[in-house]
């Protein structure tokens, strides 16, 4: 954090005026693609919120294209091309990226599976436990006591 | 003199660190008590070498003694007293430094306060022990050596970087190490007890206070973090999915794992393997944590290659102590003896479930932070893993997690009643239900991600006050008979459900910070009212302010609710005179429904002022959440049980544990 505010201190400061969208529904869909943005000379740091130069004139470059009444998917796609893929937060999924996207739900697939096996073995031990238990427990106390730790 | 001292102490540290490593080890093989018995005085002397070491790094740092090339580079003579002594471990050298003295403070009091801890595990755990001692010291002196002398003494240091001078950061750093090196201790309990072939409950006595006391600096250090990042950054936010914040976060999730399956393991002698095998991810995680933000591999994978020698020698550390680690567990392992059965659905049920959603979210995260350091280091080209990525995968694996979370503590141990806990649990259930459907009615639609969370957070907080009422009795009895069971009632049960509580108060906040946040990024002109979520703020323009290092620009906002003037922010940019460097201050005003902040900078000279206002509806939840947690594991920790060195007395401890029944 403390080198990512170093680096943020070096490039920051001299912002051009931002000229805001009037359209409070463009401004949303804005603010929603700054957030998707990386600013590429920044370490890990949306467009929105980084005050790199580099990030200013993303942001602007995203407001022109809204006013031209271009879609999102469409300026996503643009700055794609003009950074690569290295400009989205969100990677796209393309065969680089199917165990980063996949890998997640793979794993807990896997694990659901394992803990399942487990339980089911651990039923089966339980099951021969407390059946040995219980004909002790019929054995000696006839219902006697109550048990204290079901 | 000094420095030459704390350089020869550490040097002889590094010695020491070798004896404790292997004479015990040697000891406990041969069944030689007299080898065995040397743990203790070798990791005595390690701390008393290591503390003169950090002492007379402390002392240069006081006196500014520029001779020291470590201090030239971090600190100056101008810097207040507070944040010269912190400027110790504010850079690489120092912190290793740190890092070492925190896990010699813990070796020497496993040493000292664990006369009944068997002793050949005591011997092994203390070489263990000495083993990461020495590595580390190995590599403090060799790469990182912050004693090195400077032929030519400046007249002043270079070190004045005014970010670095804030509380919040100042003690953020030993926090997490803290918490870093205390499961060092489990690792080092945790491999000690795979060469003895013996797991028992005596070991996870032993174990569970140590997990505890890491996780317990590991979630402090954490909420400080993030804290500090919401009110020093200036952007609003509170958690970025950094990879910095990420290698912190990865620990304490496979940690607060380990922390409740050492909980199986001491009652029920269950989840043996698991639990040992949890405590060297853990470790591991914790330096993979150190590795990540040291070695500088995070800047840029080429950075990392072009200046090799702290990271490759980082990556051997991991490498040994990770792959030795496992190579252990892959070999012993097996052949430790299982312990109890339990039916599926029971509280060790539960907990195995706990497990299985922390690890798979433990998983998901080291997934999307190392994935694009790994591909392009395979030449697969560059990718960026960023919040939106972990909000996708991360927060989902999260929710079930929460809903099963509510249910878990109702089930009895060994074999518990599913449907009689939901039954017991149908006043939270309706609770929860009748805010998600209230809330997706008012949203409209919107946000359901976030009315998700925050219902189930109304479920957790619910089912734990449900069943802390069911423990008092509250059903039979008056107040009195209460009192009584609740004096009665043991502190670690007390820990679990304050620490759950926290839980669900820290989801609150941060849904609610996300469903409801209302902000307005733009410029602002003196006397003109911005409507943000209610609440007006009125920019009174701007003055300097001069301080003791530093101008500002103080910018002057009104707020005010249905006409009524509420709060005054006066946020502002400092300059500080000697380095050039500028910090953003943020003015917030917590207010109960939320935090009212402010962000203010100037677009251009004389250009007018650009402001970031935000209504960050129960965002300091978030925070209150994280202290509510550190405070169940403080409680849970002051349980006699658990306390370290408590094991002296075990017919009284049986008599309590008959009575207990909590977590």
């Amino acid at each position: 954090m403390a080198a990512l505010l170093a680096v943020l201190l070096v490039v920051a400061l001299p912002l051009s005026a931002p000229a805001r969208l009037d359209d409070p529904e463009l401004r949303d869909r804005a603010r929603e693609l700054f957030q998707e943005m990386r600013c590429v000379v920044c370490q890990s740091e949306p467009i929105a919120t980084s005050n790199a130069e580099m990030a200013a004139d993303m942001r602007e470059l995203i407001r022109d294209q809204l006013r031209a009444g271009k879609s999102n998917a469409e300026i996503k796609a643009y700055l794609r091309r003009r950074y690569g893929d290295y400009v989205l937060l969100k990677p796209p999924v393309q065969p680089t990226t199917y165990v980063l996207w996949y890998g997640p739900a793979g794993i807990i697939i896997l694990g659901l599976i394992g803990v399942a096996i487990f339980l089911r073995r651990m039923r089966a031990r339980w099951r021969v436990e407390a059946d040995a238990a219980h004909a002790a427990h019929e054995e000696t106390t006839r219902g006697a006591g109550s048990r204290r730790d079901g | 003199m000094i420095v030459e001292f704390g350089h020869f102490a550490l040097i002889l540290a590094l010695g020491v660190s070798v004896v404790q490593a292997s004479v015990p080890m040697l000891g406990a093989r041969r069944g030689h008590p007299g080898l065995m018995a040397a743990a203790t005085p070798a990791a005595v002397a390690l701390l008393g070498l290591v503390g003169c070491a950090f002492l007379a790094l402390m002392h240069a740092y006081v006196v500014s003694d520029f001779s020291v090339l470590n201090v030239v580079k971090n600190s100056h003579s101008l810097k207040p007293f507070l944040y010269k002594l912190t400027g110790v471990w504010g850079n690489h050298e120092g912190s290793m430094l740190l890092w070492i003295l925190v896990l010699a403070l813990f070796g020497a009091i496993v040493g000292v306060f664990g006369r009944n801890l068997p002793p050949a595990l005591k011997a092994r755990t203390l070489a263990v022990q000495g083993l990461i001692a020495f590595g580390f010291l190995l590599f403090t002196v060799l790469t990182s050596n912050p004693f090195t002398r400077v032929p030519d003494p400046p007249a002043e240091g270079q070190g004045l970087n005014p970010l670095l001078q804030d509380p919040g950061l100042a003690f953020h750093p030993p926090m997490l190490y803290t918490g870093y090196v205390g499961f060092s201790i489990v690792f080092a309990f945790a491999v000690a007890a795979l060469i003895e072939g013996r797991v028992d409950a005596a070991w996870a006595r032993w174990v569970r206070p140590w997990t505890l006391l890491a996780w317990c600096f590991l979630t402090a250090g954490i909420a400080l973090g993030s804290w500090w990042a919401y009110y020093e950054l200036g952007w609003g936010g509170w958690w970025f999915w950094d990879p910095v914040e990420n290698a912190s976060f990865l620990p304490w999730l496979t940690g607060t794992a380990l922390l409740h399956s050492a909980i199986v393991v001491e009652r029920r002698e269950a989840l043996k393997t698991w639990t040992i095998l949890l405590a060297i991810v853990t470790f591991a995680m914790s330096l993979i944590g150190t590795f990540l933000v040291r070695s500088g591999v995070l800047t840029s994978v080429h950075a990392f290659a072009t200046d090799p020698d702290r990271g490759v020698f980082i990556l051997a550390l991991l490498v040994a102590a990770i792959g030795g680690g496992f190579g252990l567990y892959a070999w012993r392992a097996p052949q430790l003896k299982g312990g109890g059965v339990f039916a599926p659905v029971s509280r060790e049920g539960a907990l195995v479930l706990n497990n299985l959603f922390l690890t798979a979210g433990a998983a998901t995260v080291f997934l999307g932070t190392l994935y694009p350091l790994a591909l392009e280091a395979l030449g697969g080209g560059k990718v960026s893993v960023g919040p939106p990525y972990f909000n996708a995968t991360f927060i989902p694996l999260m929710l079930p997690m929460l809903a099963a979370l509510g249910v878990g503590p109702m089930l009895g141990w060994k074999r518990g009643d599913l449907r009689g806990a939901l039954q017991r649990l149908t006043a939270a259930f309706v609770l929860a239900a009748a805010c998600a459907v209230a809330l997706a009615v008012v949203l409209g639609g919107r946000g359901m991600l976030g009315v998700l969370a925050l219902a189930l957070a109304v479920w957790l907080g619910a089912s734990v006050v449900v069943e802390l009422a069911e423990r008092l009795g509250v059903r039979r009895g008056g107040p009195a008979t209460w009192w009584r069971r609740a004096k009665g009632l043991p502190r670690a049960g007390w820990g679990m459900s304050l620490a759950h509580l926290g839980l669900a108060v820290a989801i609150t906040g941060m849904a609610a910070s996300t469903l409801w946040e209302r902000d307005y990024i733009g410029p602002v002109e003196p006397g003109q009212p911005v409507e943000v979520g209610g609440y007006t703020f009125t920019f009174h323009g701007v003055t300097t302010v001069a301080g003791a290092n530093w101008t500002a620009q103080q910018g002057r906002f009104t707020v005010t609710a249905d006409g009524e003037e509420i709060a005054v922010l006066k946020p502002g940019r400092r300059h500080f005179i000697v380095s050039g460097d500028t910090t953003t201050e943020t003015a917030i005003a917590t207010r109960p429904l939320g935090d009212l902040f402010a962000a203010i900078r100037e677009q251009r000279e004389g250009e007018g002022y650009t402001a970031r206002l935000f209504f960050k509806p129960l965002v300091t939840w978030i925070w209150v959440g994280g202290l509510l947690m550190v405070a169940g594991g403080i409680v849970s920790l002051s349980d006699r049980r658990l306390r370290v060195g408590a094991p002296a007395r075990p017919r009284r401890r049986q008599a309590r544990g008959a009575a207990w029944r909590g977590a």
